[in-house]
């Protein structure tokens, strides 16, 4: 979502075990409220990240912004770390895990054998869903998404027809949080909240690259390439090369495409002028 | 007062475009050069060989190479890692196929195999730019990474996957192993250090050094000036590689020991010495010197200083080190985008009209 | 820059310890992708230490100093390590990695400090007459593939020919060292053997366990460490594999691992070379002189499980083979060479294990000149999810010498040659 605002989001995904350490820590209070409660620190976290960080570096490039939400990760790491201390922590908030048998059982008549998809991921790809959908109508028929893209689209100009960047970034980093907490919460669920999540990341970037940036669209296309692409890499021809394929394979397919397009699948195409 | 240009003539144009044109600069540099050589090797211990001194000296070339690649010639890399990883296991495969051969041979051997896989890498640059370019040198970074983890050849068939650098002497003196003394793995970084510094001063105020400045601050507009993008870019990735190389090899021949390519040479390092050169200055060969410094420097300073003095619980130490150096870097980023480099010019100039500033 | 070294240079002299004491590091890794297991193994290695000091005022008089260094499971801050600890002599050093074993094992050779690996590091260790510093009893990684698949064996009426085994490991050195001992026991019994790898830190494994899914192997051998302990756990339970033929290595069974698999994980088994809980005389004591003191290590809150059994039980051999060395040199006061001759003299006996307070708690070890692995002896235990403990199903097991020998002797033959080490005990 960053990505819409020309920043690059490395930092969400601490922000989301940030996130879900803090859901954890309430764990007396209902899982709704706790959730809730973490969303509302989200919006406080980002007000301060724009306050603090973004505010000063108006205008860089992107390379010195996706320094700084790095440099903003081993920041929110280490605090986590010190307030909660670097042990794992299970989380439960009543998602279903495991095989789904009705899938199973469904597949099995029809096709001789039962596919297998687990409950969780349902449930994960039924929320992406919904926010995707969400987002999307946000980006394009509100006033303050067209007002984020145009932001995305050049700082100057976007100030000077009078967008208050300032509100767009907070916007735009609480919302970013609520999506991190959302797929914190998901991770969390499946291994525990620790702070090796941080490194997962990373794999948004090669998925967005051959999306294209400032489209949404690309991004699920993107995703889903990448996503299929190297469960199949991995499963057909990961046994002949030794495995373990699935870490490079997203980088090497952004990169191989981007030879071909560089402006990604549906970005927009890049003009040079001197 | 001490330090000024006035009086200080240059009568040839070979004085007037030297490194050091202010005579109080050159005499520091001598000095420097003079205890790095002269003084250090005497009186240095294991400990500041191995925890500071030596990986200072190694990621100071690694820093070195990448500048080059991005502060000069504009081409975001994130595979500094991957190329690290390269030259080490040339080196490793080189040290234990031709034994007879001398280690600094091996070294920059290194260091051109690694460039050869730096070209390769760096063709997709034609097409691809600025940010995007970033993210397809990670391919590199993992891709090369799961190769000398996959392909048994690389690390001998031993049975872990680690390789481990075996005995090699320069002048008797043993330079990698266990046998190694603190002098001497310390001035054997310290001449590649020297030798590759001299190197890429002198190629980055020459001709090759501004066509990769043309191409970084615009491409098209060098092109049309007769700059050869293709050669500019593929040139910048050769000798970047070539730098980034020699450090991966004298990172793991002579500082680790032993190495496994996955933890050495991970993506952590990539962003490790990406955060050097911006910490210490893009386009700047101090720069690079200066944040090698401050990033390997700060970690063991912070640790002794709170574990040793302090007595904080070690665990504790390490977040509250963490976030001190992710602060660090946004600040940096927002207080000085441009560096210790440029913090470091603005002193000079202001102590030029000490104590007399106007 | 000046300030800086100045302040640097003064810090580090004010941080070396009194002389005199027995100083045995603690290379924790409290931080970082594995503290969560890093940290209980910590606080173990410590307390027991602590209660020596405050039970017994030491070791043979001599007050133990735990100085505690973060190495952050990273090999290069592993290095900072060893050389900061190393201006303090220390007797011998547990980094409780096998990449920073690695690294360590020729400085430390040319050093003269021994190490004592617990379980990790390098297998071929064991070989004494080439690994003259270097201790892994009582149990290394091949001991326990070995271990795994013989209880396999008894699982299946000692008969696996046809059978599939699966082998999920982790992508580094630590996840590839059963790989050899495995592709021999499988032409041995003959078994077939899938390797899947899983790179680290192992979050995503679902292709893995997909494979695993469509290949049906009759039984899963894991290697991992870290998150992808609980991942994989969990990612069995998603695919209904059956958990009691799920078996993992001793790394791969703390609490830790099957707590956030909940219910499902019932039943999953793992190696160990201790037994688990606190139902040991020894927790009585480490209450009275340690906990309600308020020495306790870390938080405090790890006492009994699995981890911190297995730091507690390290800190214990190397507390048997410092008295050893004492008595052995007549001093008190000993060196890390003495030290090494105290670990080749080491027996601990199951009396010795009672009488320290842990009876049945692990097997006995005796080493020698050119056994420094002991006889790797392992057990089988199996995770109760309703109770949330660990429970033993088998007694010891012994691992396949006849399989194991020759590769160990292979293995530290070509360490030998590399090294140009001749070998000694003769």
């Amino acid at each position: 979502m960053g990505i819409q605002n020309g920043q690059v989001p490395f930092a969400h995904l601490i922000n989301a075990t940030f996130g879900t350490s803090l859901h954890h820590f309430g764990w007396t209070v209902p899982a709704v409220l706790a959730v809730a409660l973490t969303a509302l620190i989200m919006v406080l976290l980002a007000f301060l990240i724009e306050k603090l960080v973004l505010q000063h570096l108006v205008g860089q490039e992107p390379i010195i912004l996706f320094m700084a939400t790095i440099g903003l990760a081993y920041f929110l790491e280490g605090l986590g770390d010190v307030m909660w201390g670097a042990d794992i922590k299970a989380l439960d908030v009543g998602l279903p895990q495991g095989i789904s048998d009705g899938i199973e059982a469904v597949t099995g008549q029809w096709f001789g054998y039962g596919f297998f998809i687990d409950r969780l991921d349902l449930w994960a790809t039924l929320i992406a869903a919904m926010l995707v959908a969400a987002l999307v109508a946000f980006a394009q028929y509100t006033k303050q998404g067209r007002a984020m893209r145009a932001v995305a689209d050049d700082h100057q100009a976007a100030m000077s027809v009078g967008i208050s960047l300032r509100f767009i970034w907070v916007m735009v980093w609480s919302i970013a949080g609520f999506v991190a907490l959302v797929a914190g919460i998901m991770w969390g669920t499946k291994s525990g909240v620790q702070f090796s999540l941080s490194l997962i990341a990373l794999k948004a970037l090669p998925v967005l690259m051959l999306g294209g940036f400032t489209s949404i669209p690309g991004a699920i296309v993107g995703g889903l390439i990448i996503g299929v692409g190297e469960k199949l890499f991995e499963f057909t021809i990961g046994p002949m090369v030794g495995g373990a394929t699935e870490n490079w394979f997203a980088y090497v397919l952004a990169l191989i495409f981007l030879v071909f397009r560089p402006q990604g699948l549906f970005g927009e195409r890049i003009i040079e002028r001197v | 007062m001490i330090y000024r240009e006035a009086g200080d003539f240059k009568t040839s144009y070979r004085d007037d475009s030297q490194t050091f044109p202010i005579r109080l600069d050159r005499w520091g540099y001598y000095a420097i050069m003079a205890v790095a050589f002269g003084i250090i090797p005497f009186v240095i211990n294991d400990y500041w060989a191995n925890a500071v001194l030596v990986p200072f000296l190694i990621y100071a070339i690694a820093a070195l190479g990448l500048n080059v690649l991005t502060g000069y010639a504009g081409q975001v890399s994130l595979g500094t890692g991957g190329f690290m990883a390269v030259g080490a296991y040339a080196v490793y495969k080189l040290m234990t196929s031709f034994p007879d051969v001398s280690i600094v041979i091996h070294i920059l051997l290194a260091g051109g195999i690694t460039a050869g896989v730096g070209v390769l890498f760096g063709l997709p640059s034609l097409r691809i730019k600025g940010f995007y370019l970033a993210v397809a040198t990670l391919a590199a970074q993992f891709f090369l990474v799961w190769l000398f983890n996959k392909v048994p050849w690389f690390y001998n068939y031993s049975a872990s996957g680690q390789i481990t650098s075996p005995t090699r002497t320069v002048f008797d003196q043993a330079v990698t192993g266990p046998a190694a003394t603190a002098p001497a793995k310390y001035l054997i970084c310290l001449v590649f250090a020297f030798a590759l510094a001299w190197l890429a001063r002198n190629l980055t105020r020459g001709s090759l050094g501004r066509k990769w400045m043309a191409i970084r601050d615009m491409d098209i507009a060098a092109e049309i000036i007769g700059v050869n993008p293709l050669r500019a870019k593929l040139s910048a990735f050769a000798v970047s590689s070539f730098f980034i190389g020699i450090a991966g090899a004298l990172l793991f021949a002579v500082y680790l020991g032993a190495a496994e390519v996955g933890e050495a040479f991970g993506i952590n390092k990539s962003f490790l010495v990406l955060f050097m050169i911006i910490i210490g200055g893009l386009g700047s060969i101090f720069g690079s010197f200066a944040g090698a410094a401050f990033l390997v420097l700060l970690p063991v300073l912070l640790k002794n200083f709170l574990v040793g003095n302090m007595g904080w619980p070690t665990d504790l130490a390490a977040h509250i080190e963490l976030m001190i150096v992710g602060a660090l870097i946004v600040t940096f980023l927002i207080v000085e985008p441009h560096g210790l480099a440029r913090l470091w010019r603005l002193a000079k100039d202001k102590l030029r009209l000490w104590p007399f500033p106007h | 820059m000046k300030l800086t070294l100045a302040a640097l240079a003064t810090t580090m002299m004010v941080a070396s310890p009194a002389l005199a004491d027995l100083i045995v590091p603690n290379m924790s890794y409290r931080t970082g992708p594995y503290a969560a297991n890093g940290i209980p193994y910590a606080d173990g290695f410590a307390d027991y230490f602590t209660l020596l000091n405050e039970r017994d005022g030491g070791i043979g008089g001599q007050l133990v100093q735990v100085p505690e260094c973060e190495t952050a499971y990273n090999t290069e801050k592993g290095v900072e390590c060893y050389e900061s600890l190393r201006t303090q002599n220390p007797l011998v050093l547990n980094p409780l990695s096998t990449g920073i074993t690695y690294q360590l094992i020729p400085r430390i050779s040319q050093d003269g400090i021994p190490l004592y690996t617990p379980g990790y590091g390098r297998t071929s260790a064991k070989d004494g007459s080439v690994f003259e510093w270097v201790f892994n009893a009582p149990a290394n990684y091949w001991d326990g593939a070995s271990v795994a698949v013989k209880h396999i064996l008894d699982q299946e009426g000692g008969d696996l020919s046809g059978k599939k085994i699966a082998l999920v490991y982790h992508n580094s050195a630590y996840g590839k060292e059963p790989i050899r001992t495995l592709q021999e026991l499988s032409e041995k019994h003959g078994f077939e053997l899938v390797e899947l790898p899983v790179d680290a830190p192992g979050q995503e494994q679902k292709s893995q366990w997909l494979q695993i899914r469509r290949e049906q192997p009759d039984y899963v051998i894991m290697y991992a460490w870290g998150v992808m302990n609980q991942v994989a756990i969990q990612e069995a339970v998603n695919i209904r594999f059956p958990m009691d033929k799920f078996i993992g290595i001793w790394w791969s069974g703390s609490e830790n691992d099957v707590r956030a698999a909940g219910a499902g994980a019932e039943g999953y088994k793992a190696l160990t070379f201790h037994g688990v809980g606190r139902d040991y005389p020894l927790y009585e004591d480490l209450q009275t002189h340690v906990y309600d003191k308020g020495l306790a290590a870390g938080a405090g809150d790890q006492a009994g499980s699995v981890l911190y059994s297995r730091g507690a039980y390290a800190a214990l051999v190397i507390a048997e083979a410092i008295a050893k060395a004492q008595e052995l040199a007549g001093t008190p006061e000993i060196t890390p060479a003495q030290m090494r001759d105290g670990f080749e003299a080491l027996d601990i006996t199951a009396e010795r294990m009672a009488e320290l307070g842990l009876p049945d708690f692990g097997a006995p070890i005796a080493l020698s000149c050119d056994n420094h692995g002991g006889d790797g002896l392992a057990r089988v235990q199996q995770w109760n999810a309703a109770e949330g403990t660990w429970s033993l199903i088998t007694d010891f097991i012994e691992p396949d010498a006849e399989i194991l020998d020759p590769l160990i002797k292979e293995d530290s033959a070509a360490y030998a040659a590399e090294a140009g080490l001749t070998a000694r005990c003769n």
